[in-house]
């Protein structure tokens, strides 16, 4: 079921904070964030993330069309190594 | 013979099953489309003039997108996904599910016919 449109999209406080402070001081830096449950709200566009995937923290750059999806979506956390092809 | 939208409607169908014949359409907005022009659900094909057949077209060509405007939407929409990278591009990359079912077993529809490994031992107890 999706989220009621009354409270607005859910981004955790720290990162919200973050954010605001990177775009008053027109600084560009790389945000960590464990917050893989936040939604990318339009004033993350053009910031690069690191979003913990649960071992490392993988580089998440914003673009537009990311608005609206969470920062889990973009950092897997399963790994799945291929078969190994076997040659006949 | 009635043409809507580059598809040929079989003609000795109920006009309710043969809106369904185009993509985009099916059964309930079939029926949405008849009544909003006043035509009975049960109305065959053939029987309907042009008249009616001009409303419908000129229903459909205003408030849907069927065939291919469809097809390319559906397409675009996943580009998208594949795009941006997101974890749904990526199983639509894969060929896998993409909402989170279960792949070890099943999900044929998907992965396609079964590709066996051989050398894989069988249990037996």
């Amino acid at each position: 079921m999706t989220r009621s449109l009354k409270k607005g999209p859910f981004v955790d406080v720290k990162l919200s904070k973050k954010v605001s402070v990177m775009n008053e001081s027109k600084k560009k830096s790389v945000i960590k964030t464990w917050s893989r449950r936040s939604m990318i709200i339009p004033d993350m566009v053009g910031h690069t993330f690191a979003v913990h995937n649960g071992n490392k923290f993988i580089p998440v750059y914003v673009t537009e069309n990311m608005v609206g999806h969470k920062f889990g979506e973009f950092a897997p956390t399963r790994t799945f190594k291929t078969h190994p092809i076997k040659k006949d | 013979m009635a043409r809507i939208s580059g598809i040929d409607l079989p003609k000795n169908k109920r006009g309710e099953i043969g809106l369904t014949y185009i993509f985009g359409i099916g059964r309930s907005t079939a029926q949405h489309i008849l009544t909003s022009c006043g035509i009975d659900w049960n109305k065959k094909v053939s029987d309907w003039n042009d008249d009616e057949l001009n409303k419908i077209r000129k229903f459909i060509t205003e408030d849907l997108t069927v065939e291919g405007e469809l097809r390319s939407e559906r397409q675009l929409n996943i580009k998208r996904l594949m795009d941006i990278g997101c974890y749904r591009g990526l199983r639509h990359r894969k060929g896998l599910p993409v909402r989170g079912q279960r792949t070890r077993t099943n999900s044929r529809t998907r992965k396609g016919k079964r590709k066996t490994v051989a050398g894989k031992k069988k249990v037996t107890k």
